[in-house]
């Protein structure tokens, strides 16, 4: 997939509470090249002195209607902060798209679980309408630490039945999203997770006992996002060093021997 | 339009903007991104003998303005290189350098002499200067002895360019630029990482999984500047000067410390496209001081 470098152009910015902002962007002079769901933008962060390398950004939604990208930003340090300072109207210089996305299965009428754990909710919601497009039935499991941390709810709602799990009790059940009731009786052609590791890492083994196969997304610190630097590898279950920006950032469990 | 074109050597460089090594891939990474063939050169990943799986994640940290890695020289060695890498490379119009390592001369040597057999490749880079790696690598580059061995025993097994890259991490670098330019090396590059640690206070730990790492980016810049000088007036042969070039400014005070042409790294993360705008920058700063030539800079301070 030809990758691009451009200053974009901020639409919108949402604010979904105090840690979160959504970025819409747009191209104005020409159509938003093919993305896959899984794949990631790198952010150029002008204008912050601490944040020296590109930010790289899981790709919320493509919105091809109004020709917008969307990013959900996790606002947690000085280079977050200054995004979500961005209004309609300014630049954002982004390379993309990069690195490998999930799978969007060929054969129609598979049912997909798309499990999140918080900022990690982001990328499934462009995955969900990918799968409903190839007519696949995506289902929706997100868990936070509370009930201000499960975002975009209502643009899940429309593609897909949601089940949720926080910390705290305060939306779905109370629990990790590996505690669901809905694992009683998983019957899922594929898994895939975006969120903590830990949480992957545990999803991917109930994934395993149930024999589904499963995706995960890893979020490693990197610098090129096109596999020059070596920086952000992962072992692979041949103990081999494998590039996360290049190779991933989505990987079949069985790729990394996770089980 | 300036006349760009330098030399090393015979070799001629259509510009002096080249890649560095461990920053630009093979080049083929960044193709979507920069017309390949107006590079002055690509420096490719450091390549070893044997495939090495090179240090446990995590292998990078941030800093203020520039990053720490301790990648640990990662390659899948030289005989994939030729059989696999070389193919979709040999036909770029620019000058492709390998840039090689190892953990003794003879293996420093039997590396070069594998690449020596690819008519595409008219130079190679010796890695004397990574400080990721335990065996081998800055532990050549630190001494003039060492340095100096490496260089005769790869000059034996390799007759084109010769380009010795040194690292920073010395008390006198014009001494050991000295000794591999008396070895036969064609031109020198510098300067390598520098040596550095960043510590997470809160989990009391190193940030990096080998504990040091080396530092690049503009955080870097005015040592290298300074020792590219100190070397140009104690060598006759050809400086390359690298070290935190982000902008055609900062390559023309690489210029004029007595650098005949420069390599980018680190800017490659920031900007994928910043070797185009470089070339283009040089070109410009030249027109609008009346200079003919790149060579009416090379070495102009006036000090």
């Amino acid at each position: 997939m030809k990758k691009y470098v451009s200053d974009l152009l901020v639409n919108e910015t949402e604010r979904l509470h105090e840690d979160y902002v959504l970025l819409r962007l747009t191209d104005p002079q020409a159509p938003l090249p093919p993305m896959s769901p899984g794949q990631f933008v790198e952010i150029r962060v002008d204008e912050s002195p601490s944040t020296f390398l590109r930010r790289p950004i899981s790709i919320h939604y493509v919105d091809r209607e109004r020709n917008e990208l969307w990013l959900l930003v996790h606002i947690v340090g000085d280079g977050t902060r200054k995004l979500a300072t961005l209004r309609k109207g300014d630049r954002l210089n982004c390379l993309y798209p990069l690195g490998h996305g999930y799978t969007v299965p060929d054969t129609p009428g598979q049912r997909v679980l798309l499990v999140g754990g918080g900022i990690g909710s982001a990328p499934l919601l462009y995955y969900g309408e990918q799968l409903l497009a190839a007519r696949c039935t995506p289902y929706f499991l997100l868990g936070g630490r509370s009930r201000k941390d499960l975002l975009q709810l209502e643009e899940f709602c429309k593609l897909g039945e949601v089940f949720l799990t926080t910390d705290d009790g305060t939306a779905g059940m109370q629990g990790f999203v590996t505690q669901h009731t809905l694992w009683d009786n998983a019957a899922y052609d594929r898994i895939a997770v975006c969120g903590p590791k830990p949480m992957m890492k545990a999803v991917a083994h109930m994934a395993h006992e149930r024999d589904i196969r499963c995706e995960i997304s890893l979020e490693n610190l990197m610098a090129c996002g096109l596999g020059a630097c070596l920086c952000c590898v992962e072992k692979d279950a041949d103990g081999h060093h494998v590039c996360v920006c290049q190779e991933g950032p989505v990987f079949d469990t069985g790729r990394l021997g996770w089980k | 339009m300036a006349n760009l074109q330098t030399k090393i050597g015979n070799l001629v460089f259509q510009n002096p903007v080249i890649t560095a090594s461990g920053t630009f891939g093979y080049g083929i990474e960044f193709a979507d991104l920069v017309d390949l063939n107006r590079l002055g050169g690509i420096v490719v990943k450091g390549t070893t003998l044997a495939p090495r799986e090179g240090n446990n994640y995590p292998r990078m940290a941030e800093t203020p303005s520039g990053m720490l890695n301790c990648v640990g020289l990662q390659n899948k060695g030289a005989d994939y290189f030729c059989t696999h890498i070389y193919p979709e490379i040999k036909d770029l119009r620019t000058n492709i350098i390998v840039n090689v390592s190892g953990n003794s001369p003879e293996d420093y040597a039997a590396c070069a002499a594998r690449i020596a057999e690819l008519p595409g490749i008219p130079a190679i880079e010796l890695n004397i200067s990574c400080p990721n790696v335990h065996d081998g690598g800055m532990a050549f580059g630190v001494t003039c002895s060492g340095a100096a061995s490496v260089v005769k025993a790869v000059r034996k097994a390799y007759d084109k360019t010769l380009i010795v890259k040194l690292s920073p991490n010395v008390t006198d670098i014009a001494e050991i630029a000295k000794a591999v330019e008396a070895e036969g090396a064609d031109a020198v590059s510098l300067i390598n990482t520098l040596m550095g640690m960043s510590i997470d206070i809160e989990r009391r730990r190193p940030r990096l999984s080998i504990g040091t790492g080396g530092l690049s980016g503009p955080a870097v810049k005015p040592v290298a500047v300074r020792m590219v000088w100190q070397v140009y007036r104690a060598v006759k042969i050809p400086v390359i000067g690298l070290g935190g070039i982000m902008n055609a400014a900062d390559a023309i005070e690489f210029f004029m410390a007595g650098a005949c042409a420069i390599e980018i790294g680190t800017a490659n993360f920031i900007d994928p496209t910043v070797t185009m705008k470089v070339i283009d920058g040089i070109d410009q700063w030249l027109d609008a001081h009346h200079a003919d030539s790149l060579q009416d800079i090379i070495g102009a301070l006036e000090a």
